[in-house]
């Protein structure tokens, strides 16, 4: 998999166009790369490299900062079980052994089918509701072993939550008309945005002692 | 304890420093500060050629600005008006001992097989400022190790410390961001993007610069250890920069070349050639011994110096007409000296120019008004760039130059046969097409009110079409701030006509506008001045009003240049040719009239330390010693003075170039007048102005040499710019150089012989497009010839232009040279003819 699509492109430069320098939008494109694939290939980072006119070298720095960002294509389902302390007291660390057995991988693999990649992840700041876990960062709550299986199960089959497989941000992607943009359009365009121009006036803040 | 000495009282910020009351430059930072002031504050990632980042913590010092006293790192931290710092308090030396503690925590502390042990940073801090001993029993951060970083560089990222320096240089000094803090987090490491390697034209900087083992330059990779070094100053000479270096040799072989900070040059930056092809004088097909043709045989055979000698001075007693002589860049000022004058001055013969056809006219650089590199950098100044890619030919300019562009603010007009690597940052870039530059001269000089009797001829419509250009460079050139302008010559199908034209322009525009000439060539302002070009002899002074009471006698006609010299020998004009470490085989821009030449002459001398393919043809090869194996002098392009030092010996049987002329010439019946160096130094202090207050001995030993006077008297008469012929074709040829090619210095390095690469035509995207061209190649006709050549799409390439760097492997560019002032290529894509 590989440099973004003739689609992608132009979704990239309409990206490229929302921010004053092209760089500034290598995380969202970095999220158009992931979402194409699964995953940010090695040829992806060029292309983007090229596309906003850094190296590559460049835009491996960026991506690699951030641990949701793969660089090695993933399952299908990316499954996150938290072993954090509320998870932990309430059998985070058991669920993690029983899905590892169930899977038949380690954390950080992925099943043969490539359906399934499993990590454990420090808290998802969803401790009330302990022990959980994410697919494509979709929380499930409350989960005990036979939960983990009906879970697998149905993923395997109906997918009955309509989880998008991983990469997939959103099913509408944001289009922002001209009238609505925060900031200019391009670097090029220097004219004011319509929506600055139609704001109410701003009222004077009142001398205090008048 | 260390006591701050303080300096002259400057104007500035009163501080106090270990209770001593100083005074701060305004705006100075307090590392900085502490320096001059004679307070060592131990540091990793500061440079105090880059910008402060305060990233490994090595330098927290105790600083109170009035709120209580804290820990701050001094790199980041101007000093303010009654600051008081402590260096060596309790609090002061428990971080150092902290941050060295962390910074060792991961660090294999491999020393003894390490090539920085002994010279390291990290051990000295350690030793000095560290606590001796650790708390950390847990596993280090393991890496493979070391990986190729490039063809030049390794990197072991266990020994890495993180300071950010190498990365920095690349993005902010150098402007090729191809290593970056990769996966940062606990497993933080410098890298570079897969199958990108760090092929910067500057990576042994980085080297030079890591503060720890982790990046070795493969040239000098457990070749020595640092105490076992002996070291002395020199110059650089593989480009006429004239960058200060350190020569290093172990048992008699130079070993490893580092920058020396020079404020005036080089800043402590080097290319990589400047860097590693020291190993052509270590490791290439050094000419060891004088060798003679055997008339029988045809072969060179090895002789005794005065048996070659004595060849070569039958052949010098012909008429002087008949004798000439090319090349001389490479030599010493001595060298060129002692040629010139044996040449000039005792054979009598004035056919003799070191440059190969192409740079630019001799008359040209010598009447020219010289800006120093200080000169052009200046804040707030305008450079206008004529000529080629300053990061192919003369790197370490480039450097200062880019410096001066993007941090400096200084404007940038360029007129460059392409785009260039500044192209992004200049104010001003035209899209010049060959034998246009004297007509975009014109039209700004006119703009700018310049009073001359011609008009603009633009009869395409290029000038006109960027006429918002033309106004926005007149109006910085309108005398308000200082010029300097860099002439070079961008384009070897094209005439130089062109290029001295437009400097005629501007130098109508302005008297004081300033001029450096981007010649490429070691010490070819050195054989400039020296009078190894046709019409003049030493000091810049033309042949006719020569006065020099030490010279047996001047020429009295006047000489060929290097082209003219190669017609008249193949047409049988020239019986003796002296090469004077030229190889113009390679060099030369018409190989074939160069063959017919050497074919032609009755004897052909070279005079070389490298075997050339050139020097394979030569009647009598007599050995001369090179880089780092001689004292002597060597002129940059400012026309700074800066000593050349010794540190080997020549190979067997090798001499300095001074002395080959001096014995020719007893051979002649004649002295030349000197037997040791200091002789020679003498009568040039004697016979030439500039030179006059020259003090050889201690020359450039503690400062950054003299600038040399060398302001003429004479003024050239510049009249109106050539135009360039009408288009024939769809293109024009832009031939141009690179910094890595066949050249005898590269291809003798084993560390560089391989950078070269292949050939290929550089052409526009558009005009790729418009032309339907695809696949990787194209079909150029020339005449009845047509070659295929592989294609590269080039936005630096300006439209209809053609551009394909000569002396690459694969295609010899030099046969599609063939116009006299511009060369039309037709281009067809691949396949048709």
């Amino acid at each position: 998999m590989s440099r973004l699509t003739p689609e992608n492109v132009e979704v990239a430069k309409e990206i490229i166009a929302r921010y004053p320098r092209p760089k500034s939008a290598l995380i969202p494109l970095l999220h158009l790369a992931q979402e194409q694939d699964g995953y940010v290939a090695d040829d992806a980072m060029e292309h983007l490299a090229e596309l906003v006119g850094i190296t590559p070298a460049e835009v491996l720095g960026t991506c690699s900062f951030y641990e949701m960002f793969k660089r090695e294509p993933v399952g299908k389902y990316m499954i996150n079980v938290c072993t954090n302390i509320s998870c932990q007291l309430l059998g985070g660390e058991e669920l993690l052994h029983h899905a590892e057995k169930t899977l038949g991988i380690r954390p950080g693999g992925t099943t043969d089918d490539g359906l399934f990649t499993l990590e454990d992840v420090e808290c998802i700041a969803a401790c009330t509701e302990a022990p959980c876990l994410q697919v494509n960062y979709r929380y499930k709550y409350k989960l005990d072993n036979a939960d983990f299986d009906a879970m697998i199960e149905d993923l395997r089959t109906t997918n009955k939550d309509n989880i998008p497989p991983h990469g997939t941000l959103a099913e509408q992607r944001q289009h922002i008309p001209a009238d609505k943009l925060a900031g200019i359009g391009s670097p090029e365009d220097t004219t004011t945005p319509e929506w600055f121009s139609k704001r109410l006036p701003v009222e004077e803040p009142k001398e205090e002692n008048a | 304890m260390t006591t701050a000495e303080p300096t002259e009282a400057v104007t500035g910020v009163p501080f106090t420093l270990n209770g001593t009351e100083l005074v701060a430059e305004e705006g100075e930072l307090l590392i900085d500060a502490c320096d001059r002031n004679g307070v060592h504050i131990p540091r990793f990632c500061y440079h105090n050629r880059m910008k402060p980042v305060g990233m490994c913590r090595m330098c927290l010092v105790e600083v109170d600005t009035g709120r209580g006293k804290a820990l701050q790192p001094s790199c980041m931290l101007p000093v303010t008006p009654e600051m008081k710092v402590e260096t060596e308090s309790e609090a002061t030396k428990k971080a150092q001992d902290g941050v060295l503690e962390l910074l060792l925590a991961n660090h294999p502390l491999d020393c003894p097989v390490c090539d920085k042990g002994g010279e390291c940073p990290l051990q000295d801090n350690a030793y000095a400022f560290g606590p001796g001993e650790t708390r950390f029993v847990e596993e280090k951060r393991h890496f493979k190790k070391p990986i190729p970083i490039s063809d030049l560089v390794k990197l072991d990222r266990e020994r890495c410390i993180l300071c950010d320096r190498c990365t920095r240089f690349a993005s902010d000094v150098a402007g090729d961001p191809l290593i970056h803090f990769i996966d940062r987090g606990s497993q933080t490491q410098v890298n570079t993007f897969p199958d990108h390697p760090f092929s910067s034209y500057f990576s042994g900087n980085t080297v030079q610069i890591c503060p720890v083992g982790a990046l070795t330059a493969e040239p000098y990779r457990f070749k020595a250890r640092p105490w076992d070094l002996e070291a002395v100053e020199s110059t650089a000479t593989v480009d006429s920069t004239g960058a200060r270096v350190v020569l290093q040799s172990s048992q008699n072989e130079i070993v490893r070349v580092l920058g020396v900070d020079s404020d005036a040059v080089n800043w402590s930056w080097l290319s990589d050639k400047e860097r590693f092809s020291y190993e052509a004088t270590a490791k290439g097909d050094r000419i060891e011994q004088p060798l003679v043709k055997n008339e029988e045989t045809g072969m060179l055979e090895a002789t005794r110096w005065n048996n070659a000698a004595k060849k070569v001075g039958a052949a010098l007693r012909v008429e002087p007409d008949r004798i000439a002589a090319v090349g001389g860049a490479r030599m010493p000022l001595e060298g060129q000296y002692a040629w010139a004058k044996l040449l000039k001055g005792v054979v009598g013969t004035d056919h003799v120019d070191a440059q190969l056809d192409d740079g630019l006219p001799g008359p040209l650089v010598l009447g020219l008004p010289r800006a120093t590199i200080n000169d052009a950098c200046k804040p707030g100044g305008v450079v206008v760039t004529i000529g080629a890619d300053l990061k192919e030919e003369l790197p370490t300019l480039f450097l200062r130059l880019r410096h001066a562009v993007v941090e400096d603010g200084v404007k940038l007009i360029e007129l460059t046969s392409t785009a260039t690597h500044l192209s992004d940052f200049a104010t001003v870039r035209f899209d010049v097409t060959p034998g246009s530059v004297g007509q975009f001269a014109t039209a700004i000089a006119k703009q700018a009110g310049a009073d001359l009797d011609f008009d603009v001829a633009d009869e395409s419509g290029l000038v006109e079409a960027q006429a918002d250009k033309v106004a926005a460079a007149a109006a910085l050139l309108d005398g308000s701030v200082p010029v300097t302008i860099i002439v070079g010559r961008g384009n070897l199908a094209e005439s130089p006509r062109f290029t001295s034209d437009a400097v005629g322009i501007f130098r109508r525009l302005n008297d004081d506008f300033q001029f450096m000439p981007a010649l490429r060539r070691g010490n070819i302002n050195g054989a400039l001045e020296m009078g190894l070009v046709p019409g003049f002899t030493p000091g810049g002074v033309q042949r006719e009003s020569a006065q020099l009471d030490t010279w047996p006698d001047v020429p009295d006609f006047d000489g060929m240049d290097t082209k003219e010299i190669f017609r008249a020998a193949a047409e049988g004009r020239i019986d003796t040719l002296l090469l004077l470490a030229a190889n113009p085989l390679q060099d030369f821009l018409d190989e074939d009239l160069v063959r017919r030449a050497l074919a032609n002459v009755k004897t052909v001398i070279a005079v070389d330390g490298i075997s050339t393919e050139t020097t394979d043809l030569a009647d009598v090869v007599l050995p001369a010693a090179l880089f780092g194996e001689v004292d002597g002098t060597f002129v940059n392009l400012e026309g700074r003075l800066s000593p050349l030092r010794a540190k080997v010996t020549p190979p067997s049987q090798a001499r300095p170039d001074w002395m080959i002329p001096a014995e020719l010439a007893i051979v002649l019946g004649v002295e030349l007048g000197f037997t040791t160096i200091d002789e020679l130094h003498s009568e040039l202090s004697e016979v030439l102005p500039s030179f006059a207050d020259i003090d050889w001995d201690t020359l450039g030993s503690s400062d950054d040499g003299p600038v040399l006077k060398l302001n003429r008297s004479w003024n050239i008469e510049f009249g109106k710019p050539a135009a360039a012929p009408p288009a024939t074709s769809a293109f024009r040829l832009v031939a141009t150089r690179k910094l890595w090619d066949q050249g005898t210095m590269v291809q003798e390095s084993p560390s560089l012989a391989s950078l070269p690469s292949e050939a290929a035509i550089h052409l526009n995207p558009d005009d790729i497009e418009r032309h339907g061209f695809v696949g990787d190649s194209v079909t150029v006709r020339i005449g009845d010839q047509t070659h295929t050549i592989p294609l590269t799409s080039d936005v630096r390439v300006n439209p209809t232009t053609a551009s394909i760097p000569v002396c690459l492997p694969g295609f010899d560019a030099r046969t599609l040279i063939t116009g006299r002032s511009t060369t039309a290529v037709e281009i067809r894509p691949n396949g048709t003819t």
